[in-house]
């Protein structure tokens, strides 16, 4: 038996048209709108004027605090302005507008194919470039990577977890990524694994990417304590808390972070972007994006660099489908639908899904009909009908008590609803309400 | 190129293929077989009774909404008024007159699920409402049940006999031994597996009802736990009281076969709207059922109790429901 977490979960189908295509570059944009908030926590300052050259790799954006991140040119040329440019959260939000000019690099940065795998730098060195050069959560939570590794005093770290799970169905990004890049995900792993002194390293992938498993666990074998733990394809599988879960049976606590159980989850993504900030020092400036719909002609993995208006990725995948209806910016059960099909790239950004007319709005509401699908689909052992009904009445006391604060908005109880019940919508407005009466009650 | 015909909304941005409708027209097909059987057993009654059930359940449906809710569109194409007019059909005899049919339905659409709103917001089996209602309004029409006749398609009026059920209850009440009575009626464990006693239109066969229970666990319609937990505790309630007095309490296998039991657990008790949202509700809420039916049948009045267990227990629902939660993620570690 393949192992699992134990509560709910669905099965969506998968849809991975673009697995197996090899990672793509594109042509450069003209210009580049890079958001200077990417990230979970205050946005950066950014530290260039209009008229401004920059090179590819040069700080642009500073850290503004220690829950945020630094930003890079991704592009060189001529900073144009810093203006408000619609991202994919579907609000304008400050960019720093680049004209791009050929493309000088940084003389710091290695840009060499080469792998480097000595291990002989100090858990100290090792943070300092993951800040220096920007990385962030790449799943999609984006949440600021020195952060994450930053062990509370008190606290000390077991397992190490890499997240290579990929469970959003259509996205194959990661899965590629690992296909390509496994030695220096390795060595990734074991930079972190020293960071954080782990005792051990565990790399969980869901069993519908078999050639990964394969690879990774022939080659793992090099090192010591590097386990490749194959798991049971179902959603939300690769949720932080689950995956903890399927892996060493530890609970993490409601409210609690996995370091309260020992853990620390880190995507595949960001392993090689860590990899790369600490062994070649290059700053988190481009990313593989998966490109993907059931009727885009030619669904790929691109390389980007951050701040590529995304409709260039959609031209390179054979451009935007008669049909379309939705443009999703990462995978159909968490990711956000956007305002326009030219938006800035992110870090954070895994995927563009092109949803055809008939998929892009929801089926015909029904009456709950109480069948008790929500609640036996949850990941977190809640009760989305019960939740969805306090929130619409605000009854927030009461949501308190149902831990509507533990969701983690994979979307499963509203996937499952027969009745098509906007479940997850108003529960995140729950969420959202009570979050901002505790904050109030506190301050 | 910007467009502008671009849907935006929170995720999930993907759907189940499940849909009210598919479920409740899956329950529908899963009826056929027990309806099939009713037809053999009933003749044409069984479908004049089945057609004014459904055809009066989903025009009060439908002429509710119109003139009180003043709906535009209204819910009948859902398919839920239809398996209520079903599940009606296959609770009554199949010589009952048309108007009581129809008070049952009014009953059943008006007072039992329209009032609360419809569906999805009735707390207790619509059906079964009318059907109860029926049963002490009418209580002569109600228990002459027509023996059966094997593809007896002319309307005559048929023989009236009592069920097995009601046989034993008068039986044990006038001291005679339960071996006695089931001895007086040859062949009745396989009579009562196909359908060949008296009885309502859907509950005669046992058979034809497991094969729609399994083709809706099959559809994931419905889950186990309701089914076996009703049918489980009839069996040991009952083998406990046989064990202990066999000549005064009737068999485990007599309890499962005869009446509404099967109908009940498959059918009735599964009502997604009626019963606990939870696995560990929907257990106790079984063998909540099971457990009054057997009370009901052996100290009750009536000799069938399913219909009130079933009732008595959607009461309860939703208090099973506060009682009984999901076992919720990081629950059981204090945080350290």
């Amino acid at each position: 038996m393949l192992k699992t977490f134990p509560l709910g979960g669905i099965h969506p189908k998968e849809n991975k048209f673009s697995a197996g295509k090899k990672i793509e570059t594109i042509d450069l944009p003209k210009i580049v709108s890079i958001p200077i908030s990417q990230h979970i926590g205050s946005p950066a300052e950014p530290i260039v004027a209009k008229d401004d050259t920059v090179k590819v790799g040069q700080l642009i954006a500073k850290s503004s605090g220690f829950v945020s991140a630094n930003i890079h040119s991704s592009v060189s040329g001529k900073v144009l302005k810093i203006d408000k440019v619609l991202d994919s959260s579907g609000y304008k939000q400050n960019c720093i507008i680049i004209e791009v000019e050929n493309d000088e690099w940084l003389e710091d940065i290695d840009r060499s194919k080469d792998l480097v795998d000595n291990l002989d730098i100090s858990a100290e060195e090792i943070k300092n470039r993951i800040i220096k050069n920007g990385i962030v959560g790449m799943g999609g939570a984006t949440f600021p990577t020195h952060v994450k590794l930053s062990i509370p005093p008190g606290k000390t770290c077991k397992h190490l977890i890499i997240n290579a799970v990929e469970c959003e169905p259509y996205l194959t990004a990661d899965h590629q990524l690992m296909l390509e890049k496994a030695d220096e995900i390795l060595v990734g792993c074991k930079l972190i694994q020293k960071l954080v002194d782990a005792e051990k390293v565990i790399i969980g992938i869901e069993n519908n990417k078999k050639d990964a498993i394969q690879l990774l666990t022939e080659k793992a074998k090099k090192y010591s304590n590097i386990e490749v733990q194959p798991l049971k394809v179902k959603y939300p599988q690769g949720g932080e808390k689950q995956l903890i879960k399927a892996l060493t049976k530890r609970e993490v606590p409601s409210g609690g972070l996995p370091i309260d159980v020992g853990c620390v989850v880190q995507n595949v993504g960001s392993v090689f972007a860590i990899y790369e900030a600490v062994q070649k020092n290059k700053p988190l400036i481009e990313r593989v994006v998966t490109v993907t719909g059931k009727s885009v002609s030619n669904p790929k993995n691109i390389l980007t660099r951050i701040g590529t208006p995304s409709d260039m990725l959609i031209a390179a995948a054979g451009g935007l489908p008669e049909d379309s209806g939705k443009i999703v910016s990462g995978g159909p059960m968490m990711g956000k639908a956007l305002a326009s099909n030219n938006v800035p790239i992110a870090k954070g950004t895994s995927g563009i899904l092109i949803l055809p007319q008939e998929k892009a709005s929801r089926p015909e509401c029904f009456n709950c009909i109480r069948c008790g699908r929500c609640v036996s689909v949850c990941p977190m052992g809640l009760e989305p009908y019960l939740l969805k009904n306090m929130a619409e009445v605000s009854m927030f006391e009461e949501l308190q008590k149902e831990r509507v604060l533990d969701c983690i908005e994979c979307g499963s109880c509203s996937f499952t609803c027969p009745a098509s019940q906007p479940l997850l919508d108003y529960i995140r407005l729950g969420k959202a309400n009570l979050n901002k009466i505790l904050r109030a009650k506190k301050s | 190129m910007t467009i502008n015909r671009l849907t935006v909304s929170m995720s999930p941005h993907a759907h189940g293929k499940d849909s009210v409708r598919k479920i409740m027209y899956g329950v529908i097909i899963a009826m056929i077989p027990a309806f099939l059987v009713s037809v053999y057993y009933f003749g044409l009654d069984a479908i004049r009774v089945s057609l004014i059930a459904v055809a009066s359940c989903v025009f009060f449906e439908w002429g509710i909404q119109k003139l009180f809710f003043k709906a535009k569109k209204t819910t009948i194409t859902d398919g839920s008024a239809i398996i209520t007019g079903m599940i009606l059909a296959f609770n009554l005899p199949s010589n009952l007159p048309w108007y009581i049919i129809v008070i049952g339905a009014l009953v059943a659409i008006g007072i039992a699920k329209m009032t609360f709103g419809g569906l999805g917001n009735n707390p207790f089996n619509p059906a079964l409402v009318g059907r109860v209602f029926l049963l002490i309004s009418f209580p002569v029409e109600m228990t002459s049940w027509p023996k059966v006749n094997v593809l007896n398609f002319a309307m005559t009026d048929a023989e009236t006999g009592a069920t097995p059920l009601s046989i034993v209850k008068e039986g044990l009440k006038n001291g005679e031994s339960f071996q006695s009575i089931i001895d007086g009626m040859p062949h009745f464990y396989t009579d009562a597996l196909m359908g060949n006693v008296g009885g309502s239109l859907g509950e005669v066969s046992a058979f034809a009802l497991l094969l729609g229970g399994l083709y809706m666990l099959f559809r994931k319609i419905i889950t186990w736990h309701i089914p076996v937990a009703v049918l489980g505790s009839v069996a040991i309630f009952s083998a406990i009281l046989y064990g202990v007095d066999p000549v005064h309490y009737a068999s485990p296998a007599f309890h499962l076969l005869t009446g509404g039991i099967m109908l009940g657990a498959i059918f009735m008790a599964t009502d997604m709207v009626t019963s606990p949202m939870t696995k560990k509700g929907m257990l106790v809420y079984g063998v909540g059922i099971g457990v009054l039916t057997i009370v009901i049948r052996t100290w009750g009045v009536y000799p069938e109790g399913i219909s009130f267990a079933i009732l008595i227990m959607n009461a309860f629902v939703p208090l099973i429901n506060k009682g009984f939660k999901p076992k919720r993620f990081g629950e059981t570690i204090k945080k350290a």
